[in-house]
């Protein structure tokens, strides 16, 4: 199978301390890669590394460009447009593909013409997660997808990731709940670095 | 861009957005300054240039904390850095977004309220073209002030230090042409220094404003 993104010794630093060491997968296409981990183990870190708003603290991460969808904890709605204008500026953004197919995919249809200030959380994380759809992108870089979602929407994320897989695309996702389907998880604590190890760890204390 | 450019002019015209903000503030101050100043229209038109400039570039700090922090607070900031536009683009948008917000208006305006500073008459075609050239820039540095302290709490007292002493040139310039433009002396020098600054200011600022923006989201 296609490998979209093979890691290789990877160190993810945060506020110049670091985190995590010695990361090593691969991601092959139609495939999920669950992060567990207790709170602060570094799964945010690890995500925003892997999509690139931070560089890696040693180690490569090879990837297409322009492959990864990042979605995290805020959900990017602007209060004052609509769930249709919201939606349709992002598709616009990622090459103008059509929206209708995210909306139905997260029941927003019925919610098109209200605006973003008058969601309710869950609504505002399904349009959050309605926005990967249009982006068109191989790689999803989930962040806590599932917060403030029901049940009933847990379901429609996982039908969705299900309809993203089949189309040759994959996910990593930072979660604590079961998707319902089979996913390999990475349980990102066994790669906590050592700190007194690496350029940043010896950078620190020598302040400390 | 396109797109981004049309939702940021979209978001200002909605409800809570910034357009008519730095435009009201203007007017308060060219209103205001007749009453505090006096009504001897000789020492209105004496000051009238520079009133008409320093009220542009107070109105100009007013929004400018909007450019970037808002979409910071939500989480857009982050999706566009991941979205396929390239960070200077970004930049560049959202500047020239703020300008068409923020100084187009006063541009157009100001004839009107230099007649309240009884603005000499060879003036007003001055005062648009200096305006008309120099908000840009004013724009664009203030993009760069957002763009360094976008990720602080309460950042825009520091963003108003960091911007101010670079707005000055452009003051300096802007007023300067339009003085010598009251009292019809030549304006080629101060038009030429305006037009280099906003000209630099377009040239290099969006790139310092994106590295600066990338270092902002780690």
């Amino acid at each position: 199978m296609e490998i979209l993104l093979q890691v290789s010794d990877l160190g993810c630093a945060r506020g110049g301390m670091a985190i995590l060491a010695g990361l090593n997968f691969t991601l092959s296409a139609g495939e999920v890669l669950v992060l567990r981990g207790p709170n602060g183990a570094g799964k945010t870190t690890l995500l925003r590394t892997l999509a690139g708003f931070q560089p890696p603290n040693g180690g490569q991460i090879a990837v297409a460009e322009d492959a990864i969808a990042y979605a995290g904890h805020a959900d990017g709605i602007k209060a004052t447009l609509s769930v249709a204008e919201n939606l349709r500026f992002w598709a616009g953004v990622y090459g103008g593909g059509s929206i209708e197919p995210a909306l139905a995919a997260f029941d927003l249809r019925a919610l098109r013409d209200r605006a973003g200030q008058v969601l309710s959380a869950g609504q505002k994380r399904r349009l959050g997660l309605a926005r990967l759809m249009v982006t068109g992108r191989k790689i999803w870089v989930l962040d806590e997808p599932t917060v403030s979602l029901d049940a009933a929407s847990v379901a429609l994320f996982a039908d969705a990731v299900r309809g993203h897989l089949a189309a040759g695309g994959a996910a990593i996702i930072a979660t604590h709940i079961d998707l319902g389907f089979e996913t390999r998880s990475l349980d990102v604590a066994q790669f906590r670095a050592r700190h007194d190890t690496g350029p940043m760890g010896s950078f620190d204390e020598a302040f400390v | 861009m396109i797109r981004l450019f049309e939702r940021d002019l979209r978001l200002a015209v909605r409800a809570g957005g910034g357009f008519g903000l730095g435009l009201a503030f203007f007017l308060i101050v060219t209103v205001l300054v007749p009453f505090g100043v006096g009504h001897d229209s000789a020492v209105l038109a004496r000051i009238a240039p520079g009133i008409l400039w320093v009220g542009a570039l107070l109105a100009c700090l007013l929004s400018l904390d909007r450019i970037f922090a808002l979409d910071h607070e939500d989480g857009s900031l982050d999706l566009l850095a991941n979205a396929p536009l390239p960070m200077e683009g970004v930049v560049l948008t959202k500047a020239a977004a703020h300008w068409v917000v923020t100084g187009l208006p006063l541009v157009l305006v100001a004839p009107v309220l230099g007649v309240l500073l009884s603005l000499p008459a060879p003036a007003y075609g001055w005062l648009v073209i200096s305006l008309a050239i120099g908000t840009p820039a004013l724009s664009m540095i203030g993009a760069f002030g957002a763009a360094l302290t976008v990720g602080l709490r309460r950042g825009g007292l520091l963003m108003s230090l960091l911007v101010l002493p670079l707005y000055i040139p452009t003051l300096i310039y802007g007023a300067e042409i339009t003085r010598r433009g009251a009292e019809g002396l030549a304006v080629a020098t101060p038009l030429a220094m305006l037009g280099a600054i906003t000209a630099g200011a377009l040239a290099l600022l969006p790139f310092a404003a994106a590295a600066a923006l990338r270092v902002n989201l780690r």
